[in-house]
């Protein structure tokens, strides 16, 4: 039996080491909202935290996690700049069929958490490793920059 | 529009209603019901005020709406919504979405005859039916109250929920009227509302689906979880139809977790405690596959097959005019335009839960064909349709990719060998290889011209039926309908023209519609040959194309609105360029111009995008605009990229690292004009997709002079040293 601390709590499970957070998150723990989209961290569907870093958990083994916090998109809300970013999602509107905006959110919720104030050049660095097949960057470039003038 | 010459030709309204499924109402989840919670209850109308499928009142006052068309990110779920709410004046705030069930006599798309999300026209579709429904509902709701209290129900006033008279200050809410609505007729002809009185249409309500979508709530096909469920995934014969031949899974057994390897005659499947068992599983199989006739098949044979056939007569679709002697009116020009193969790489990869159980099947799936699905899988399986129940979810992207119902026959096919539910994901190689390709197409124009204006227009479209196989009666005398839509729809004023079509099928690769359908290789054709049109007449792209709007006036307007918002003619450095489209089809009227830079080594970066659009009543202006931006990235990913190649009878792409997408830091500034009307709504969904690719390839065109005549673009043509 192994444990990780997810979303702040303590989650028992059984999963071979060498098993990608994503499917111990999705498959054994039923926390569905992080997405699969590729499976070679191509597409950041699958981000989650990390002590606070965001990380491509289809590649990453469960194993290696150890004593480290993880934070999903359900525990995200929780967190100031997550809560941030989420309101800002909504308030322009950005999501469309949502199923990648799990990791936009993440990654967008590390970028502001770390650096309060990016700009663009920042915001291509922090994103462009999260497609989004509905096409919602414009949206998500602004809801960013709301959520970081938010207060 | 769609104003078909030739009466034989069936239009997209008209064609016949086929293949109606009997069926049942079934139980379906809530849109963000969380995982691992009960099972909703059917939807019973017992207890409810149910005046028609789409509305259901119960006595807490709760309004549910029953969704006939399926959210796949277009924003339907808050559209469709709003025009129920809007004629039944209900509490928009509090009602409550539900997909509907499989059942064609009830949800059928009016434009089609069947149960499908597609083509852009679910609020074309539904626009009268729902307003109907919501004004019917209404009635009877005041007209119960206005018994109740002895009053003329032209008195009464409803809005959020209650009914009121104002005489006498008395007021009920729905929820306390539903047992005397109920025992009312319902109204054949209701009265709807004056546009003018709008309250929800027309507004940027915020959308119903997106606050579960913020927190990892909402629900999608591949998020299906179930007691006991089992997780497999599948290896299809990466040859176009092949069969397995025979599998050696003495090392997959060994894996931690898998628990079943199912060799069926086409496919693999390993079956495991979880996806990565599963996949772990897979990859350690020795699958021999017959690769039949198919094993040599490359591209190569392919364009040479459809070259050929382009060359020769197709059937005629339209005609206006004298062709022929229109023809030798003033200076001849011809173009040869060529499309790719196209997968849709959604998002949410292929997937399906299945759970055989003797006599019968149930399924968990997100699909823009829950009835197709239904009887699909009950045709694979040998069941009455009325013994498989399918739960439609959300959609992580559609794109035409979930009107083909081919991922959940082989579930239900894997659940045959399987005790208990099991939950099928596709790798994202495999949804790549075992698509359903938008087809290549070659399409020839020639024309004619004098001072400035085209005398006459030929042209030609070869490619796939998808019709043909997919929705039979939309295939007749050898013409497709949406292969030459928007060829037929042309929106200048030419006056000799003709349309035909040849019908050229792919050998061995299944072809089906992608976001913009048939329409997305019309558009690129027409619009880039008008560009080379306006070059030889020495005309600016715009003032060529204005010369033959004048009998299209809304065309007019978007064209002359993108020309004033887009800096068109305002100077730009060298290799940089503007390039325009105007797109007909889905009833909307669209203008667009792409800025884009063309660096020495025939890189193309994207500056600015420009759109104006009418597209009738925009039920919501803001989930227009989001289409367009959307829809317009789609289409210009597609005419950077996208192309499916195909060597050995296999296709060579397979993720995100070979068949690109746009990232974010790629994407420029897309400003959308919604241009006010009071017009019934026009579709918006594919629309972006269709006007990306010519604006873009006209931009470059402007910046280097370079023709480009298929996508995707090609970089070599247009760096420095290769330029003629």
């Amino acid at each position: 039996m192994a444990t990780l601390k997810i979303n702040g709590e303590d989650r028992q499970f059984e999963a071979p080491e060498d098993m990608p957070l994503l499917w111990v998150l999705r498959d054994v723990l039923g926390l569905t909202g992080t997405k699969f989209g590729c499976g070679i961290a191509q597409c950041g569907a699958c981000t989650v935290h990390i002590d606070g870093n965001p990380v491509r958990s289809c590649l990453l083994p469960v194993g290696n996690v150890g004593k480290r916090a993880v934070t999903t998109i359900e525990g995200i809300g929780a967190t100031d700049a997550g809560a941030k970013v989420q309101r800002a999602w909504l308030d322009l509107e950005v999501i469309q069929c949502g199923y990648c905006q799990s990791g936009q959110i993440m990654s967008a919720s590390a970028l502001l958490a770390a650096n309060p104030q990016p700009d663009d050049a920042d915001i291509d660095a922090a994103m462009s490793g999260n497609i989004c097949r509905c096409g919602t960057y414009v949206r998500i470039r602004e809801a960013i920059k709301r959520a970081a003038g938010e207060t | 529009m769609s104003a078909l010459d030739n009466p034989s030709i069936p239009s997209r309204r008209g064609v016949l209603k086929a293949g109606l499924a009997g069926g049942f109402l079934l139980a379906f989840h809530l849109p963000a019901r969380a995982a691992n919670e009960p099972e909703q209850p059917p939807d019973s109308t017992e207890g409810r005020f149910a005046p028609n499928a789409f509305i259901r009142i119960d006595r807490s006052g709760t309004t549910t709406l029953v969704m006939p068309q399926v959210e796949m990110g277009q924003g339907v779920y808050t559209s469709i919504p709003q025009i129920l709410a809007e004629e039944l004046d209900a509490d928009f705030a509090a009602v409550t979405v539900v997909h509907a069930p499989p059942n064609e006599k009830l949800y059928s798309n009016p434009f089609f005859g069947v149960q499908v999300t597609g083509n852009s026209n679910s609020v074309r579709a539904f626009w009268k039916p729902l307003r109907q429904a919501g004004a019917a509902a209404r009635a009877m709701l005041v007209q119960a109250a206005a018994n109740q209290w002895q009053v003329d129900p032209a008195s009464c006033s409803a809005s959020k929920s209650r009914v009121t008279h104002a005489g006498s200050g008395r007021s009920a809410g729905y929820g306390d009227l539903i047992d005397a609505a109920s025992s009312l007729p319902v109204p054949k002809d209701p009265p709807l509302k004056d546009p003018k009185d709008f309250v929800l249409i027309g507004k940027p309500v915020k959308r119903l689906d997106t606050p579960a979508k913020t927190d990892g709530k909402a629900i999608y096909g591949i998020d299906a979880m179930l007691p006991g469920m089992k997780f497999a995934t599948i290896a299809q014969s990466p040859v176009f139809g092949g069969k397995v031949r025979n599998v050696d899974d003495r090392a997959a057994k060994s894996i931690p977790g898998v628990r079943q390897i199912i060799v069926l005659d086409d496919f693999v499947a390993v079956v495991g405690d979880h996806m990565w068992a599963a996949k772990r599983g897979l990859d350690a199989l020795v699958i021999a596959w017959d690769e039949g006739k198919w094993a040599t098949l490359s591209s190569k044979d392919i364009w040479e097959d459809l070259r050929a056939a382009s060359r020769k007569d197709g059937v005629v679709a339209k005609s206006a005019g004298d062709i022929a002697k229109g023809l030798t009116q003033g200076d001849r020009f011809e173009g040869e335009y060529e499309m790719p193969f196209l997968a849709h790489a959604t998002m949410e990869p292929m997937n399906c839960t299945a759970h055989v159980t003797p006599g019968a099947c149930e399924i968990w799936i997100g699909t823009q064909v829950v009835a197709r699905v239904q009887s699909t899988v009950a045709q694979a399986l040998g069941l009455p349709v009325d013994k498989v129940t399918v739960h439609n979810h959300l959609l992580g992207g559609g794109f035409g990719r979930r009107l083909e119902p081919d991922m959940a026959v082989s579930a239900a096919r894997i659940a045959q060998h399987v005790d208990g539910p099991v939950k099928v994901v596709w790798t994202r190689e495999e949804d790549i290889q075992h698509d359903v390709y938008r087809p290549v197409y070659r399409d020839l124009i020639s024309a004619s011209m004098s001072n400035g204006k085209i005398q006459a227009w030929k042209y030609r479209v070869a490619g796939s039926s998808i019709m043909a196989r997919w929705l039979p009666p939309a295939f007749t005398n050898g013409i497709d309908i949406d292969a030459i839509d928007s060829a037929i729809d042309i929106p200048y004023d030419i006056p000799n023209l003709s349309v035909e079509y040849v019908r050229a099928e792919p050998p061995g690769v299944p072809t089906g519609f992608w976001r913009g359908v048939g329409p997305n290789n019309n558009v690129f054709a027409i619009e880039c040959f008008m560009d080379e049109l306006a070059r030889k007449a020495n005309m600016d792209p715009i003032a060529f194309r204005l010369g033959m709007l004048e009998k299209n006036p809304r065309f007019k307007a978007a064209l002359e609105l993108v020309r004033d918002k887009s800096d068109w003619g305002k100077p730009l450095p060298a290799r940089a360029g503007r390039g325009v489209c105007v797109q007909p089809s889905f009833a909307s009227f669209i203008a667009t111009v792409v800025e884009a830079e063309v660096d020495a080594g025939g890189e193309v970066r994207l500056r600015r995008v420009t759109s104006a659009v009418d597209t009738g009543i925009a039920v919501n202006p803001d989930t227009v605009v989001a289409q367009l931006q959307g829809g317009l990235i789609f289409g210009l990913t597609a005419a950077l990229w996208g192309e499916i190649t195909i060597e050995r009878g296999r296709v060579q792409q397979s993720n995100f690292n070979d068949y690109r997408m746009l990232r974010m830091n790629e994407v420029p500034r897309i400003d959308v004009h919604v241009i006010e009307s009071s017009a019934d709504p026009g579709g918006i969904g594919e629309t972006g997709a269709n006007a990306g690719p010519p604006a873009l390839r006209n931009a470059i065109y402007a910046a280097t002079g370079v023709a480009l005549r298929r996508l995707p673009i090609d970089r070599a043509a247009l760096a420095i040293a290769n330029k003629a």
